[in-house]
């Protein structure tokens, strides 16, 4: 008897400390990506104090700082923040409801779904505004169902899913580049977008959406949060603990298309970040509780720091984007190597 | 998949052989014909006939001058690409492999890319060796990240592996042209591939690559055969397995390399010419590869005169059409695996 309530207690304090561990960091997380929002208003092509900043913030009027900061750095700051907590939470999402770190939306061609939508729309269609979103989450959706359904051969399996998604996406890309030969003119600006992301000229009133797509979609993920932390053990293992896996995918699929979608049609589909964020919420966070608050900080984290390097560090203005898609790739080939020698997801 | 048809005894092969060869040759001839005649403009025999002598009087025939470079550009590229890609599927045993879909056009255009940005080379020669490493070196790396771990290079790891090493290539392509305006007005070329750019020049100074990849591609059609019943079985036949993989990988990167190089990347002809021509061919190499080549450069002829066609009076790169074409065909293939194989 006693050896039991040992037992229990030994249990019942392991997982405490874990929670407690893990709160240490999503709250850690938290405070970096805080201080780095703060960071990129002060710092620009000239330095404002934090004071100057702050009461700005708060609706001053401030000569020489209010449009610096007001007008370009805070939007930018607000957007990159909403999109890079969209697109982690979703890519790791992606990532742990197939368990394979690869699989992430950018690389399956969901990502590419939304921006081809985004494009159609813009060039042929002339859309802005909610039409816009709603054509970029309707095609995000039908592009993650198409290649559900394309997979489906008696049972979905990971792996065909994303080889069928590698196809998908070389088509969709290719389509992407036909709309944008097709555009009136060639703007290399508003292409890079399209192309690989950017936050460049973003406005506040962008933030609206974006912040929606986040409680409506984001919370959608975040409730099934327990289910998708069952699949991560795999989906034999998952059903036996009592998920229903049918539907956990397909919640898992419209709330992370949904923010993937949003974000893609505001900034395009900036390159790597719902990939890589999972995988370095992993590295901190280990075995123990939810990545996806975690990969969602990380992925605002990586968006903000990618824009400023990209306007203040780098030899050269590039969009973010670019920026994250190069810096990205070593970590990506890593990624391969190991996933590959440990045959593991995430 | 590997089935043929001769598994009953009978000599059904050979006879299939000898309709369908001279039946895909005509067909290539009348697609030549039809990507000098049909475009933007369609033009009339007398106008094709006096064109094809060298007359450039009149507006078809000056058409006919710049579609004959452009449809001997495609059949070459389109030939390269097919045999490269029956020799990836060859030499890695594995029904996804195709230059693009591994990245190494990709990768040949970053190699050109890089060339052109931080080492002044603006000869077109030289981007052909560029392209050519560029392609050796992202072959080399694909595979070998692809091969990493249990089960060696399985159809979804080289496809994964070649996929996200594709979009890395293409990022740093992006990231290198972006700044520099004056190359990048060509950034288009290096994400799409496309034939519309043709000149006998630029064929002049491609065609020895290709014919000198095409004559290591078929002497190792005998070793592909061999390596097709597996290392150990090979070994054991007295083939040196690793030549026979390092020599056929060659000609296969000196075909896509020297492709890409002209073209730009374009991708799936040389994953969809190797599968119809098992279809019809049969799984000996000897027969496989030059009948891939002469599909592919069938294929992306067709392709350049959809391409042509369907965005009149602009036109479709060639790049867009095959993906068009080939990504479908892709799904069709992996649909057709069982799960413990991919």
């Amino acid at each position: 008897m006693t050896e039991t309530v040992t037992t229990l207690s030994a249990l019942i304090r392991g997982r405490r400390s874990r929670a407690t561990r893990w709160r240490g960091i999503v709250t850690g997380l938290l405070a970096v990506l805080l201080a780095g929002i703060a960071l990129t208003l002060m710092l620009g092509q000239s330095f404002t104090p934090p004071d100057v900043v702050a009461r700005v913030l708060m609706g001053e009027q401030v000569p020489g700082a209010a449009f610096a900061v007001g007008q370009l750095r805070l939007p930018r700051a607000v957007v990159s923040v909403l999109a890079g907590l969209s697109f982690g939470l979703g890519g790791v999402a992606f990532q742990i409801m197939l368990r394979n770190p690869l699989a992430s939306p950018d690389i399956i061609g969901v990502s590419a779904g939304s921006s081809a939508a985004a494009i159609f729309g813009i060039v042929f269609l002339s859309l802005d505004g909610a039409s816009l979103f709603g054509l970029s989450i309707a095609s995000g959706l039908a592009v993650a169902l198409l290649i559900y359904g394309l997979s489906f051969k008696g049972g979905v399996a990971g792996s065909r899913l994303i080889l069928v998604g590698i196809g998908i996406s070389a088509m969709i890309n290719s389509f992407i580049a036909y709309s944008l030969a097709r555009a009136p003119s060639w703007d290399l600006q508003e292409a890079m977008r399209w192309l690989s992301g950017s936050v460049n000229g973003a406005r506040l009133e962008q933030a609206g959406p974006m912040i929606l797509s986040l409680i409506v979609f984001g919370g959608l993920v975040l409730t099934r949060s327990r289910a998708l932390e069952a699949l991560r053990m795999g989906e034999d293992m998952a059903a036996a603990l009592g998920v229903s896996v049918g539907a956990t995918r397909l919640s898992v699929m419209i709330g992370a298309v949904g923010m993937i979608a949003v974000a893609t049609a505001t900034t395009g589909p900036i390159a790597f970040v719902a990939f890589l964020s999972g995988p370095i919420a992993a590295r901190i966070v280990g075995p123990n509780g939810s990545l996806l608050m975690p990969a969602a900080l990380i992925g605002a984290g990586l968006v903000l720091l990618g824009d400023y390097a990209g306007q203040f560090l780098l030899p050269g203005r590039y969009p973010v984007g670019v920026v994250t898609g190069a810096l990205g790739a070593p970590f990506l080939i890593y990624l391969i190597i190991r996933a590959n020698r440990t045959g593991s997801a995430l | 998949m590997m089935a043929t048809a001769d598994r009953t005894g009978r000599p059904v092969r050979g006879s299939w052989r000898m309709t369908a060869l001279p039946a895909m040759i005509a067909a290539t001839v009348v697609l030549c014909l039809s990507s000098v005649a049909v475009g933007t403009r369609t033009i009339g025999l007398a106008d094709l006939l006096a064109g094809m002598q060298g007359a450039t009087d009149s507006i078809g025939q000056a058409a006919v001058a710049a579609r004959v470079p452009r449809t001997l550009l495609a059949a070459l590229a389109g030939s390269a690409l097919g045999l490269s890609g029956a020799i990836m599927q060859g030499v890695t045993r594995n029904p996804l492999a195709d230059p693009g879909i591994l990245g190494i056009n990709n990768g040949a255009a970053l190699a050109v890319v890089i060339g052109i940005a931080w080492f002044q080379i603006g000869t077109a020669s030289t981007y052909i060796w560029l392209a050519i490493l560029g392609a050796g070196l992202t072959a080399v790396f694909v595979y070998a990240i692809g091969s990493v771990g249990r089960g060696g290079a399985t159809p979804l790891k080289l496809a994964l592996a070649g996929a996200a090493t594709s979009v890395a290539f293409s990022s740093l392509t992006l990231a290198i042209v972006l700044p520099r305006n004056d190359i990048a007005g060509g950034v288009r070329s290096w994400q799409i591939g496309g034939v519309g750019g043709a000149t006998w020049d630029r064929i002049e100074l491609v065609l020895p690559v290709l014919l000198i990849g095409a004559a290591i591609a078929m002497m190792s059609a005998r070793k592909l055969n061999l390596l097709a019943l597996g290392d150990d079985l090979a070994a054991g036949l007295g083939e040196k397995v690793a030549f026979a993989r390092g020599m056929a990988s060659l000609g296969a990167i000196m075909l896509c390399g020297a492709a890409t190089a002209i073209c730009g990347p374009i991708g799936f002809v040389g994953l969809v010419v190797p599968h119809l021509c098992r279809l019809l061919f049969g799984v000996d190499h000897r027969w496989l590869l030059p009948c891939s080549a002469l599909a592919g450069a069938a294929l992306l002829i067709l392709s350049d005169v959809i391409g042509r066609l369907i965005a009149r009076p602009s036109e479709l790169d060639v790049g867009i059409v095959t993906a068009f074409v080939g990504a479908p065909f892709f799904i069709w293939i992996v649909r057709r695996q069982r799960v413990r194989d991919l």
